[in-house]
């Protein structure tokens, strides 16, 4: 069934250049998924960027997922884009504990600066390294982080 | 504390300056701070979140059809693109086929709505810039465009039109002469707005060599849409990625190398040319057929067959008051919309309501870029920056 896995020329060079920084790679619609080890986040999104061949120079968006109660809690979601292949590839970092925290992809993408401020207002994980981590849709002063699934849509917390 | 610039150590003290977020030229509420040099901003930051009201939060707690209505709200300038955005997202988590009536339409609608969008902003871009007379022009050429919108969806700007699997209802029997009318009085008009700008003295002063972004610098900051194609690199959804019969389309996808707001300014104009001849052909070209794809589970049934037909009538109710269950999965579906990369990523836990929807909001991407281009520059090129990149705060701040 997972055609696309096998011919996937971004998951085949990844396989070359560190079999240890895959997790694992799921497909779903076409769309290929690659789990990355929190330690290796910087070093593959690099590879990713800077291989001629693959070219994912383009950051689309930085996400999260909240799988409460399960740990690790939290999927961080990066959706990478070559603009010279248009092909896109989404990579996702585990992250769990009290303190959630991942590696910042500001120096590779300076895109992922808003993108990873938003995470951390609404999600509460936090980005080490990165420049200027700030609430920035929330108040400055907000309690709590609204895209939580402990969180209610409704009423008084 | 709101957010303000500290004071770097060892500099000379300057001038901190908050401008909005009530100012006429930051198209809502955006708050920008400026540290100055006379009038030369040395440093600039920006504060969003005044319009956020949590709509990736409410998408979860509504099901997939109730959150079309959210879409609508986000990017209110365009509402056709997001509610395309979200359909496109659900639809491929539950792989349905879109019969090619209803993706023909869609497009015509887009297009239209890429028209109106680019129309508003270029009036509000030549009001700030002082150009008064090209806003009044653009709002009457973009009634009209809404008053197709409110024909086919009773509504002029929350139009929620587009639904999971089709489109709400088939349009009216004379909508497309109204289309046509308008596809033959536009390219004048567009004319008229060039006749007033392109060659204007004061206009050339205010947007030429304004707010440079190289190509990398575009790339690099993830800028989408016209502003990534104003820095000459040529990438348009609608053509390396196509979606919703996009490719059976002719048209061109227009750069400029300068990366000015000039040249994002003739892109725009040059888009919305090429906008009008895809609803050219759309209008043309629209087959005979369903407007509803053929999955009675998803699609809410006509009036018709629920008064004859028991099957559709329990859909209906299971439809309305439970919702569909899609496949465990997630999706990140693209379109063009009129500002850049809309993406929706939408997770489903198999549920009737999305476990995760998230928008990438292209405004929310391309604000990024702006304190890049107004450092080292004038108060006055801060307007003009804001204006070309296009920004719709309700998107920003979701």
């Amino acid at each position: 069934m997972p055609s696309n896995l096998e011919s996937n020329l971004a998951l085949k060079k990844l396989r070359e250049f560190a079999p240890q920084g895959i997790e694992e790679a799921r497909e779903f619609r076409g769309e290929v998924t690659i789990y990355i080890p929190p330690e290796w986040l910087i070093r593959v999104s690099e590879f990713l960027r800077d291989e001629p061949r693959l070219a994912f120079k383009y950051l689309s968006d930085i996400t999260a997922l909240d799988l409460y109660p399960n740990e690790p809690r939290f999927e961080v979601v990066y959706h990478l884009l070559s603009l010279q292949n248009a092909e896109r590839l989404r990579l996702k970092v585990r992250a769990g504990g009290d303190d959630p925290c991942v590696d910042s992809l500001v120096p590779v993408y300076p895109a992922a600066n808003a993108f990873e401020r938003e995470v951390f207002d609404l999600f509460g994980i936090q980005f080490a390294g990165h420049p200027y981590l700030r609430r920035i849709l929330m108040p400055e002063d907000w309690e709590g982080y609204p895209l939580r699934k402990d969180y209610p849509t409704e009423g008084y917390r | 504390m709101p957010i303000t610039l500290e004071k770097i150590p060892g500099e000379e003290e300057r001038v901190i300056l908050s401008m909005g977020p009530q100012h006429p030229s930051t198209h809502g509420v955006l708050r920008l701070v400026l540290e100055l040099d006379g009038e030369t901003v040395v440093r600039a930051i920006y504060d969003i979140g005044y319009l956020h009201t949590g709509f990736e939060k409410s998408f979860e707690d509504k099901t997939y059809s109730q959150g079309i209505t959210l879409t609508d709200r986000m990017d209110y300038l365009s509402p056709l693109s997001n509610n395309l955005g979200f359909c496109l997202a659900v639809e491929k988590l539950l792989d349905l086929e879109i019969p090619p009536r209803a993706q023909w339409i869609r497009v015509l609608l887009t297009e239209l709505t890429r028209i109106q969008s680019h129309l508003v902003w270029l009036g509000t871009h030549a009001i700030d810039l002082g150009a008064m007379s090209v806003l009044l022009y653009c709002f009457r050429e973009r009634e009209t465009i809404l008053h197709i919108f409110e024909m086919v969806s009773g509504q002029r700007m929350m139009t929620s039109y587009f639904r999971v699997g089709g489109l709400a209802l088939e349009p009216p029997l004379d909508w497309l002469k109204q289309v046509e009318k308008f596809v033959k009085t536009f390219p004048g008009h567009l004319e008229e707005y060039e006749n007033l700008l392109s060659k204007n003295p004061i206009w050339l002063k205010r947007t030429v060599g304004i707010g440079k972004l190289s190509g990398d610098e575009a790339i690099a900051w993830g800028l989408s849409g016209p502003s990534l194609r104003g820095s000459g690199v040529d990438w348009d959804i609608r053509k390396k990625e196509p979606y919703s019969s996009y490719e059976k389309f002719d048209f061109k996808v227009p750069t400029r190398p300068e990366g000015d707001v000039y040249a994002r300014y003739l892109v725009r104009m040059e888009e919305m040319r090429q906008s009008l001849r895809i609803v050219q052909q759309a209008m043309e070209g629209i087959p005979e057929g369903p407007i509803k794809a053929n999955a009675p589970h998803i699609v809410l049934p006509d009036r018709e067959s629920m008064k004859t037909s028991i099957e559709a009538l329990i859909y209906h109710f299971k439809i309305v008051t439970e919702g569909f269950h899609p496949p465990v999965g997630e999706v990140y579906q693209v379109i063009e919309a009129p500002r850049g990369e809309l993406g929706f990523y939408m997770v489903s836990d198999g549920s009737p309501k999305p476990f995760r929807c998230h928008v990438r909001a292209p405004s929310f991407a391309n604000l990024q870029a702006l304190p890049k281009m107004i450092e080292g520059r004038l108060i006055a090129d801060v307007v003009a920056c804001i204006g070309t990149i296009d920004i719709v705060l309700g998107e920003v701040d979701r």
